[in-house]
């Protein structure tokens, strides 16, 4: 399969396999007009299978976003055909928006303008809480 | 600005400021029945709560202040829709100071985000009652004479119950504390609790299911009531509620000083005939309540 390299834009790579539409959401990658690349199984000597994506546009990327996701992603900064940058990811502290409140007793569920916040409490587990009512983030 | 939403926001030496200026309240009333003079307190009270608005009243009153406020949610703007960050904004216009009870766990945060002057959070859902947490650590203080070296059972829904979680944060920082935890299995404290409190701090702790095996080991005994709100299903309060019931027989075996904590109101899990007991301390902590909040708006309004 051959996909083009791109001039200027960013390359997110070490993307866990199975993680790249996740990724490609939590950025809202589907709103750019931009050639967008999504790479997935490809052969990686440290993990195995990854996933890969492309886009040919430097555009601003949440790092706190993908961190949450993945925090061993990594993103390069491509111009003029080069890497100029490796940026690697760490977990963030806070994470805003990427994730819902779903405990109904907290203040989120009924005031609907409130930025849904949460906190690393744990990086060893990997464990985020509700700033408002300290509940862990629940996946699905 | 200073505002109270978690206990976690003071420090070991303003727990103790607040301890210590609670005890010269009780020594010295007169002294203090001007300081507020002049400042408003806001009392908001989005869920009813008789006991804790009346607290809080009395407190202002016997500083010498004034109250404003109201005592459900049907009597404000909430009723009509109003956020509680745009409810707070125009209270801060007329009061010095705002204690807040409302059903949504983290209300008093957001309210604490906007407003222009001190929030106490006065219960958020059943996530955090502070003040109820300084009134027990003063109670503890005032009957045993310190707040470290003694073993404190926790007896009834360790689960749901918010004055348990913050009393266990709050005494995760003195030395020579030991908890016993004590529940039905479906109560049992929170593992995040146990783990990231106190294991994190390295207090020994038991758990078990069985209050008559471990009462003799207890300096405190701190009941607590199966609060019917807290469940969605009916079923599981009605096989819940009656899982310990302290009666005057249960007591023969404790320690003579050993004293007996709740943060009230009880429904049946303390025994009327309990009341009569020297060891008895629940009423009492309700009278530490209001000095321990008459010492907290001091502070808050930065009073000396």
């Amino acid at each position: 399969m051959y996909i083009d390299s791109i001039t200027n834009g960013i390359v997110i790579d070490h993307i866990k396999a199975g993680k790249a539409m996740e990724i490609y959401k939590i950025l809202g990658l589907e709103k750019l007009d931009c050639p967008v690349a999504i790479i997935k199984n490809v052969h990686s000597g440290k993990m195995g299978k990854k996933d890969i994506i492309k886009v040919d546009s430097d555009i601003d990327i949440d790092l706190d976003a993908i961190g949450y996701v993945d925090s061993e992603i990594t993103i390069n900064v491509i111009k003029d055909g080069k890497i100029i940058e490796k940026k690697h990811i760490e977990l963030p502290l806070i994470i805003k928006n990427i994730v819902r409140c779903k405990n109904p007793r907290c203040i989120t569920t009924t005031e609907q303008e409130l930025d849904h916040v949460f906190k690393l409490t744990n990086r060893e587990e990997k464990i985020y809480r509700c700033i408002y009512c300290e509940s862990k983030v629940q996946n699905n | 600005m200073k505002h109270l939403i978690d206990i976690c926001d003071l420090s070991t030496e303003e727990i103790d400021g607040l301890i210590s200026r609670a005890n010269d309240i009780i020594a010295h009333p007169d002294a203090y029945s001007r300081k507020c003079a002049g400042k408003k307190l806001a009392t908001l009270f989005f869920e009813p709560s008789t006991r804790t608005r009346l607290s809080f009243e009395a407190a202002m009153y016997e500083l010498g202040g004034h109250v404003i406020g109201f005592s459900e949610a049907q009597s404000s703007s909430a009723s009509k829709g109003e956020s509680v960050a745009d409810t707070i904004k125009v209270v801060s216009c007329y009061a010095d100071i705002i204690a807040m009870r409302h059903p949504k766990e983290g209300a008093p945060l957001v309210a604490s985000r906007v407003s222009g002057v001190p929030i106490i959070n006065a219960g958020d859902g059943g996530h955090n009652h502070p003040t109820q947490t300084l009134a027990d650590l003063l109670t503890i203080y005032r009957e045993k004479g310190r707040l470290s070296d003694f073993t404190i059972g926790f007896c009834g829904d360790l689960k749901f119950g918010r004055t348990v979680h913050s009393l266990i944060n709050a005494l995760s920082r003195y030395s020579g504390i030991k908890f016993v935890l004590i529940s039905p299995d479906e109560l049992k404290l929170p593992s995040y609790i146990k783990k990231e409190v106190i294991a994190k701090n390295g207090i020994p702790y038991t758990q078990t299911s069985s209050l008559e095996d471990v009462i003799p080991s207890l300096d405190v005994l701190y009941m607590t009531r199966v609060q019917r709100e807290r469940f969605f299903n009916e079923e599981d309060y009605a096989r819940l509620k009656d899982s310990y019931i302290l009666t005057p027989e249960k007591l023969v075996p404790a320690k003579k000083d050993m004293i007996i904590l709740h943060p009230l109101p009880r429904v049946n899990e303390i025994s009327v005939s309990v009341d009569s007991d020297e060891r008895a301390c629940y009423f009492k902590q309700v009278l530490y309540g209001k000095y321990i909040r008459m010492s907290l708006i001091m502070k808050l309004l930065g009073i000396n």
